[in-house]
């Protein structure tokens, strides 16, 4: 079997995320990191070749990214795929969900995995939709927030917490599966897999190489726009107490409630 | 021409409430644009309810009886062929699950913008616009369609309310794409662990992945106890997830929504999907050893502490409260 995983780069969880004002798009200029999320898509990734269950010959992490993008790219190969893709063009730049996820699918499609795996919701744009959105595109069956999953053949029998409780899914490969960040505990990557992430084979592709129509990506190609940003009503900020001296710190918590008659 | 398109989730002979909360945000706006706003049902669901839709402004109630309830693809095959017929420009989703799901795939389908988390929706120069949080909650981010649009909204963003009267339903025959002909639903609905009660408290001890482990739990249950009668425990996903408490006390978009008086969240990051379920409590108060947790920006009253440390001796000092 063969497994691509789709992964992002975002702003470091450290940074205080803003949108640029000159052109209405997330500033991406500070620190960035792989999406946090999409560790959870690796390590299930690598868990399933690790386990033996079905034979998986190869794991592509792929990404739609600027210049530098590579580096999520690198990590992902740190914590246990083969190599690597990088969709990299001016003219992706602004791609909305639905673009993107035109876009992603291109790139699997010269692939030909047998899964797909992505993130539950990258940490920046959080629409929780690319997965769905990738599917569509494929012609194949997607589940997200998936939390657990085995493949038996051509078959992955899927449990996820939906509305009303958990529900078990079947889904025929080749396949789409957006995990849930309760699904496992993403390794950390040896200090030998960090120094051996850049030297794994790493593609760079332009959208002619992938066969994308420039129409349907970019802004330009995009369905949607955002804009008019504004603050929301702010909630009268909270009491803080730094826990130093419990014994202190519950008298007060015990004083407050009693103030609320809560107690 | 035009209209409103809303998805209505239905489980076991009932519509969601946030399905009804969409239905009516759909139709205002739908009054607002000149047009209406119309609903679809995906599985064998009862006329009666159906067409109970009608009461929260649907003009018309479509149901396709053959497809599967509970999973995306063919509800997606539903609307995109009710897309198809009738030329709909936005479609509305209450959120959930499914919601994400179904919006996602129609929006890839039918060519349309999407947006998730919606908020609110407001109507400008004759068009439907997506007001959604973005960043953590601090800013609101307005989407403009190019040409048709999907809206998922946020769980219990958009409240139910009555206008108009039931509807005759219309049954549609849909055809099966390649991709819902490949997935089935085995079972729905799965109730995991003991049958706990949480929507009735007064007072909620909730326990996140911060607790550590499953039997720290314990820790939240003696402080219920100290409090007494009408308090309870709850849980987040993460949690539930993995094991340590039962699904029936999850608090969130996929659990329950619960505003007691007193809401203790213990070792709980403070995800939207958690304050979507717990954001009416009257009082809120929060634990946490990480002083940047988003927790404390909707929380009335924050610990920067360890749970292990400050919960057992919140416990005694209610207790000995209570007890003077
Ligand atoms: C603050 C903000 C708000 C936005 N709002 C909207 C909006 O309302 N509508 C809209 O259409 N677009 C919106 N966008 C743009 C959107 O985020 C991008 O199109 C993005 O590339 C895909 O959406 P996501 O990151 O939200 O995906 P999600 O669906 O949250 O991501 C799920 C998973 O998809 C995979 N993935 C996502 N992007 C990539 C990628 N570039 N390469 C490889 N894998 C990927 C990852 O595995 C990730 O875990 C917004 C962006 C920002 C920063
Ligand atoms: C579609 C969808 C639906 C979802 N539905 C729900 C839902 O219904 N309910 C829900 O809760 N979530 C839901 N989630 C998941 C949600 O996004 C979060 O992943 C989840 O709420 C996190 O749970 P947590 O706060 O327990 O864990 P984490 O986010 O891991 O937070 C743990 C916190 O504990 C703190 N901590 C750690 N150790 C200690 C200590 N010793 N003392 C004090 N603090 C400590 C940490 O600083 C951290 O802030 C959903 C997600 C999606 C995408």
């Amino acid at each position: 079997m063969k497994i691509a995983v789709l992964v992002k780069e975002v702003p470091d969880a450290a940074v205080e995320k803003r949108i640029d004002p000159s052109t209405g798009r997330l500033d991406r200029a500070g620190e960035k990191n792989l999406n946090p999320y999409d560790q959870n898509a690796i390590e299930a990734a690598v868990q399933l070749k690790e386990g033996g269950a079905v034979p998986v010959e190869e794991i592509v992490a792929i990404t739609m990214g600027p210049e530098g993008a590579e580096r999520a790219l690198h990590k992902a190969v740190s914590l246990g795929a083969d190599r690597s893709v990088q969709l990299t063009d001016d003219a992706v730049a602004g791609s909305d969900v639905v673009a993107t996820g035109y876009a992603l699918a291109k790139l699997i499609e010269r692939e030909s995995p047998d899964l797909v795996l992505l993130g539950q919701q990258s940490d920046d744009g959080e629409s929780y939709a690319i997965g769905a959105v990738v599917g569509e595109f494929l012609g194949f069956p997607a589940l997200t927030q998936v939390s657990k999953f085995d493949v038996s053949g051509s078959t992955i029998t899927a449990e996820r917490q939906a509305e009303y409780g958990y529900d078990t899914v079947e889904v025929d490969l080749p396949a789409v599966i957006s995990v849930s960040d309760a699904i496992n505990e993403p390794r950390y990557p040896s200090l030998k897999a960090i120094m051996g992430a850049k030297k794994k084979p790493l593609e760079k592709v332009t959208i002619a190489d992938a066969g994308i129509e420039a129409d349907k990506v970019g802004a330009a190609g995009s369905k949607i726009e955002c804009g008019n940003f504004t603050e929301p009503p702010k909630k009268a900020a909270g009491e803080i107490i730094e826990d130093e001296d419990t014994a202190a710190t519950v008298e007060k918590i015990v004083a407050w409630l009693d103030e609320r008659k809560l107690i | 021409m035009g209209g409103i398109l809303v998805y209505a989730l239905t489980n076991e002979g009932a519509i969601n409430k946030n399905s009804l909360g969409a239905v009516s945000a759909a139709a205002k706006a739908a009054g607002e644009l000149g047009t209406e706003a119309h609903a679809v049902v995906v599985g064998n669901v009862g006329d009666d309810v159906a067409g109970s839709l009608g009461s929260y402004g649907a003009t018309k109630v479509f149901r396709a009886k053959d497809a599967s309830e509970g999973l995306a693809a063919p509800a997606v095959d539903a609307l995109a062929k009710l897309f198809a017929d009738n030329d709909y420009d936005y479609a509305v989703f209450g959120g959930g699950l499914l919601g994400f799901e179904i919006g996602a795939g129609l929006a890839a389908r039918v060519g349309a913008g999407i947006t998730a988390e919606v908020t609110g929706l407001k109507v400008d120069g004759g068009k439907l616009v997506g007001q959604r949080p973005i960043l953590g909650d601090s800013l609101i981010s307005e989407s403009n369609y190019k040409g048709k649009g999907v809206l998922i909204g946020r769980t219990n963003a958009f409240e139910a309310t009555q206008s108009g009267s039931a509807v005759a339903v219309e049954d549609i025959t849909v055809e099966t794409s390649e991709q819902a002909s490949k997935v089935r639903l085995v079972t729905r609905g799965e109730q995991r662990g003991a049958d706990v009660n949480i929507e009735d408290a007064n007072v909620l001890i909730a326990g996140g992945r911060g607790l550590g482990a499953a039997e720290n739990f314990q820790l939240a249950e003696d402080l219920a106890s100290a409090f007494g009668d009408g308090a309870a425990v709850g849980a987040t996903r993460a949690v539930v997830d993995a094991g340590w408490f039962p699904y029936a006390g999850q608090i969130g978009q996929t659990g329950k929504t619960v505003a007691p008086k007193l809401y203790v969240a213990a070792g709980i990051s403070g995800a939207i999907q958690h304050k979507v379920g717990m954001q009416g409590s009257e009082n809120i108060i929060a634990i946490n050893k990480d002083s940047n947790a988003p927790i404390f920006e909707f929380s009335d009253l924050g610990i920067v502490g360890d749970v292990q440390k400050v919960l057992p001796a919140l416990t005694e000092a209610v207790k000995a409260k209570k007890g003077s």
